[in-house]
């Protein structure tokens, strides 16, 4: 066995030797001043920051890792229809429609601001989005970019009959690492440990935090659409009764200028606090809403 | 102490003999590339601060690379389709010229104002090659070599696709312009000198 490995180095050698002396004096010959110049140029050890993970700053029902940058707003508008199931006589959803409008904000490259109102319980909504690490290439990679993300939503809707419901009761909170990877110029995968505490259950027995975890994915068909996929599984013990994981399939197509984002999902609701805690929907009986989310940026501060 | 005298040394011996000034290696690192697209509906401005290039006056050869992620724009969006979906970055990092100046004039240079020449090579962007002719200038200042060019290309010759929806946003020719401050190349200013007395 040792010798065999001897034998194996020792024609390796030979090999590389032969393989240098083939070499160097073609190179000397051409004298090529770009290899020259790359070779002065390129750092190995060089740390490069890996961009782009997803197309948009949310996926489907998640928010993703990325955020719109320093100086820049994104205006988004969120659309869920009704349930594919729902009839001809509502035609198939398109008789309803929810929506959700949001600023988000790039205070610098890493921390982002956010307001939203969804039209749902007339819910007014606002973020925090920090990217506390991103993903590298070179030398001692970070192999994962996290974002961590907390938002806190409170409904305006007027109870009737008028219920004594103090300001806090109808306040929600959400807390998400978002932790993803891009694998290759095609797949990226995010992981969303989540947590929901809601001020205000409607039963003693329901649990006022929701603990859950999130995957999505997104995988590039061409070079500018690309298929996205998000489900939240609520951890058993504090899932609340009747409440369904959700799962968004979607499609996300870059048109130049900003991105449409077409989905089908099982909630109805476009913040953690909907998607993640209040989904009813059966997504493998048709309980199906047909969405989209438009974004469009603006450059406030431009980079140069 | 070495470096110090080379440093005294090399524009010393520019100014002494014209035939050592003009042929001695110059580069730079931190060069800068500005690309322009201009249309009916939005002029589109990127900014890259870290060109690499290598101006040989002895052999008359220069050589450029580009980081193409380097380039930065106003937008941060277009920016990220830049590099994602136009130059595709990650599979070609960098954009290169390789060339030499035609009938470069090597006792003129050494005069001083910013003289014309011509350069003819091979421009590589997005994996495509073209062999081009570029005018541009050179000026010797202080011992550095100032570069500057300003021509344009056609993101269609090098297969750049443009999505029909923004088609009237970006210019069918992108001007570009080149501005190198370049610094005589230190371990070839011994050699320089020597390489004069053949002449």
């Amino acid at each position: 066995m040792k010798s065999i490995r001897h034998a194996f180095s020792f024609s390796f050698l030979i090999s590389l030797g032969a393989a240098l002396l083939a070499v160097a004096p073609a190179a000397h010959a051409q004298d090529d001043l770009l290899g020259q110049l790359e070779k002065e140029t390129t750092d190995p050890q060089k740390r490069e920051v890996v961009t782009a993970t997803f197309k948009g700053t949310h996926i489907i029902n998640s928010q993703s890792v990325e955020t719109p940058g320093e100086g820049t707003m994104a205006f988004l508008i969120q659309h869920r229809f009704g349930t594919l199931n729902s009839g001809a006589y509502n035609l198939f959803g398109l008789d309803q429609a929810v929506l959700r409008l949001s600023f988000e904000y790039g205070i610098t490259n890493r921390l982002t601001v956010g307001v939203g109102r969804s039209s749902q319980d007339k819910t007014y909504d606002g973020f925090l989005k920090y990217r506390a690490l991103r993903q590298t290439t070179g030398a001692r990679a970070m192999p994962v970019s996290v974002t961590l993300f907390a938002s806190s939503a409170i409904t305006t809707l007027k109870f009737n009959p008028p219920t004594e419901r103090s300001t806090t009761s109808r306040v929600t909170y959400a807390y998400q690492a978002l932790i993803a990877r891009k694998f290759s110029p095609a797949l990226s995968v995010q992981l969303m440990p989540t947590l929901i505490h809601r001020n205000f259950v409607a039963t003693p027995s329901e649990q006022n935090d929701v603990y859950a975890l999130g995957g999505a994915l997104r995988q590039k068909i061409t070079k500018r659409t690309v298929l996205t996929a998000d489900y939240y599984y609520l951890l058993p013990g504090n899932k609340p009764t009747g409440v369904r994981n959700a799962l968004g399939l979607g499609v996300d197509i870059e048109t130049g200028g900003h991105i449409f984002q077409l989905h089908v999902t099982n909630s109805l609701g476009m913040t953690e606090k909907f998607f993640v805690s209040e989904t009813t929907g059966n997504f493998f009986k048709g309980d199906l809403y047909f969405g989209f989310t438009v974004a469009r940026n603006f450059t406030i501060k431009p980079q140069i | 102490m070495k470096r110090l005298l080379s440093l005294v040394l090399i524009p010393l011996l520019m100014t002494a003999s014209q035939s050592v000034s003009a042929q001695g290696k110059f580069m730079t690192k931190v060069g800068r590339v500005t690309f322009f697209s201009t249309s009916i509906i939005e002029d589109i401005e990127a900014r890259n601060t870290s060109a690499a290039a290598v101006l040989d006056l002895s052999t008359s050869q220069l050589a450029f690379s580009v980081p193409v992620k380097e380039f930065l724009f106003k937008r941060t969006l277009m920016q990220e389709h830049f590099n994602e979906n136009y130059m595709e970055s990650t599979k070609f990092p960098r954009a290169t010229f390789t060339g030499h100046f035609v009938g470069l004039d090597a006792a003129a240079l050494a005069t001083p104002g910013s003289h014309i020449v011509k350069v003819e090579g091979d421009l590589t962007l997005h994996g495509v090659t073209h062999h081009m002719t570029v005018p541009g200038t050179l000026e010797l200042k202080n011992g550095q070599l100032m570069a500057f060019a300003l021509f344009s290309v056609a993101p269609a010759d090098y297969n750049i696709e443009v999505p029909l929806l923004v088609r009237e946003n970006i210019a069918k020719i992108v001007s570009i312009r080149v501005g190198l401050t370049c610094d005589p190349v230190g371990g070839s200013a011994a050699p320089v000198t020597r390489s004069t007395s053949p002449n």
